[in-house]
């Protein structure tokens, strides 16, 4: 592996620089495709299961309805657009094969795997500011704490994003970058404590619930903002940073080996 | 009488005339005063070996599926060389470009760029490299001029230093208008010449062409001949696969013929040809092959009505030929090469190496 500080940092980081900027001009320009939609589909949440339905459901760990599920619906679109930005930009890179552009070039594979990341913790950033623009509209959002409701938004943008990467090296047809999200990310999201507290799920349930991830993710934001968390704050920090280094590894040695990049 | 500098067999021209001082190598004629000096192939030399541009050692490759594409590749390109790399499909040109370029992992063997480890020494190796794939490979939703900017930030350009070159080259490739258009609105032929230009925004002291010309009609396909000749005259360094002959002998200073994953031919193109003993013509004549006389000295068969293919040996000459059908009475309305001289041989090199029982596609 690279040591640790670039031998060309000058260069080094005009590279970063072009790639975080490629990557961002990429969702923007496309923000039709990429802005909009969890726009649409997250007020629509809002409006049905918040106002319309949320108002029969009465409150949910001592919050109203809406206010208990805002923080998961901004985790939502801050995960999914994460993980799409990446798998979709990388898969797509390798698709049209102008990634060969990156990997004649003396870019470093960290530096790759950094400009990825940015672009997909901006994007995810960007819709979880918008989401929670719209939120505002239905429910009266006190940031409980600025500091963790930042931080855990942000490590979690940027884990998934690292998913997506790794997603996005292994996908070989369009298929591939399609069946992680369908079938692992949406139903660990759904069943990730974002409509529901799990202390309302027999034992069973609340202890298979615990071996999901995004619980922790989901619930320590709802910490941030509300107050309120089904689980220790510390036990999540430790989770998303242990699996943010795990991946982190994962991808270089995925890069430096040239897995699904170099024959 | 002249000073002559001798040059020994392996060396290239070019190596030797740097070796020298830019004092030109020239062959020696009788009268010449001879003037030895030492200039030992490059691979015995470290001080050479660290002028070469290229250098491939000991390359082999097997891909995953257990296909041996390069068996003990070893070749050295000198700085300054227009070197054709030739070969049959499959033969494993691409894969030997691709290694260069860091596309493709070696299974073993070392790549050198002007002395740089391709993989220790990656930033200096990478950055004295420029590769034209033979596939459009940029993206189809960019710019032309965001594609040729974005390759320039990779190689740590700074945006002014980019800007200029981006004019510069867009501009000598004629495609400066078409700076805002998107990359998948050009024509083939410009989007050859983007690649080109792509390639060039950090100026590299290597230039890789993987098939240039492939597809390409004939008037692109001179003026990239002119604009390669430009920049090799300029000092650039410029490797090309090609499998259009006529391309490799029209260009390339030194050859290397490639078949079935090894080099079986490495030498200057001079050589190579000198190595070709005869040439087919073909005749066309007015009168019916019929009537064609039985020629004493030299072989010849009817390809047509009224088309006849005669060989003619290095020692022979096309005066004689006519002499004796001029004897017979028989009118020549006209008369071509068979081939380029280049295609010829090559075909005979390589059906010297095929397998009697696998036809071989050309």
């Amino acid at each position: 592996m690279a040591s640790l500080y670039p031998a060309y940092p000058r260069q080094t980081f005009i590279a970063l620089r072009t790639l975080v900027w490629k990557e961002t001009h990429r969702y923007l320009r496309i923000w039709v495709q990429t802005l909009v939609p969890p726009a649409i589909t997250m007020s629509l949440y809002f409006i049905i299961f918040g106002s319309l339905i949320g108002s029969r459901v009465g409150p949910m760990d001592g919050y109203s309805f809406m206010e208990f599920i805002a923080p998961g619906i901004i985790m939502i679109a801050v995960i999914t657009n994460s993980y799409t930005n990446v798998v979709s930009s990388f898969f797509g890179a390798k698709f049209q094969r102008h990634i060969e552009e990156l990997l004649v070039s003396p870019t470093p594979n960290y530096v790759i795997l950094a400009g990825y990341i940015a672009g997909g913790v901006g994007r995810g950033l960007f819709t979880g500011l918008i989401v929670t623009i719209i939120a505002s509209f239905f429910a009266d959002l006190r940031i409980h704490s600025i500091p963790i409701t930042v931080s855990v938004v942000f490590l979690t943008a940027v884990l998934f994003s690292l998913g997506g990467f790794i997603n996005g090296v292994f996908a070989k047809k369009f298929d591939d970058i399609a069946i992680v999200p369908t079938f692992i990310l949406t139903p660990l999201t759904y069943l990730g404590g974002v409509f529901y507290s799990i202390s309302l799920l027999p034992e069973f349930w609340q202890k298979l619930s615990l071996a999901n991830p995004i619980l922790y993710m989901v619930n320590a934001f709802r910490y941030g903002i509300l107050g309120s968390s089904d689980i220790p704050l510390g036990i999540a920090y430790t989770l998303i940073i242990g699996f943010i280094t795990a991946g982190t590894l994962l991808s270089l040695w995925l890069l430096n080996r040239g897995t699904g990049l170099r024959s | 009488m002249r000073e002559v500098y001798a040059r020994p067999r392996n060396v290239s021209n070019t190596t030797a005339r740097l070796a020298r001082d830019h004092r030109p190598c020239i062959e020696p004629a009788q009268g010449d005063t001879f003037i030895a000096f030492d200039c030992r192939p490059a691979v015995l030399d470290p001080v050479h070996a660290i002028m070469n541009a290229l250098s491939l050692r000991q390359l082999n490759k097997t891909y995953a599926g257990g296909v041996t594409a390069l068996q003990d590749i070893d070749l050295e390109v000198p700085p300054g060389d227009f070197f054709g790399l030739l070969g049959p499909n499959g033969a494993g040109k691409t894969t030997i470009i691709g290694i260069i370029a860091s596309l493709v992992r070696p299974t073993s063997g070392r790549v050198e760029v002007f002395g740089h480890d391709i993989l220790t020494d990656a930033w200096q190796a990478k950055s004295n490299i420029g590769l034209v794939p033979q596939e459009f490979n940029f993206n189809q939703f960019e710019t032309v001029s965001q594609i040729v900017l974005n390759q320039a930030g990779y190689y740590g350009i700074d945006r002014r230093t980019a800007l200029e070159r981006a004019e510069r080259y867009l501009r000598e490739l004629d495609l400066w208008g078409k700076r805002d258009a998107n990359s998948r609105e050009l024509s083939g032929g410009m989007k050859r010449r983007l690649m080109i230009a792509r390639a060039l925004i950090h100026e590299p002291q290597v230039l890789i062409l993987d098939e240039p010309t492939a597809g390409v009609d004939i008037e692109l396909r001179r003026s990239m001949w002119d604009f390669l000749r430009g920049m090799n005259e300029r000092g650039t360094t410029i490797i090309l696969t090609t499998h259009y002959l006529e391309e490799a002998e029209s260009l390339c200073r030194n050859i290397g013929i490639i078949d079935g994953g090894r080099i079986i031919e490495n030498t200057d193109m001079r050589s190579l040809l000198a190595k070709l003993k005869s040439q087919s013509f073909i005749l066309d004549i007015a009168g019916s092959v019929s009537d064609f006389p039985t020629l004493s000295e030299f072989h010849a068969v009817p390809v047509g009505e009224r088309t006849m293919e005669v060989e003619v040996y290095g020692d022979q000459t096309l005066s004689h030929l006519f002499a004796q059908l001029n004897a017979a009475g028989v009118d020549v309305t006209s008369m071509k090469n068979k081939s380029n001289r280049l295609e010829e041989l090559f075909v005979r090199m390589l059906d010297n190496r095929a397998q009697k029982t696998t036809p071989r596609t050309r």
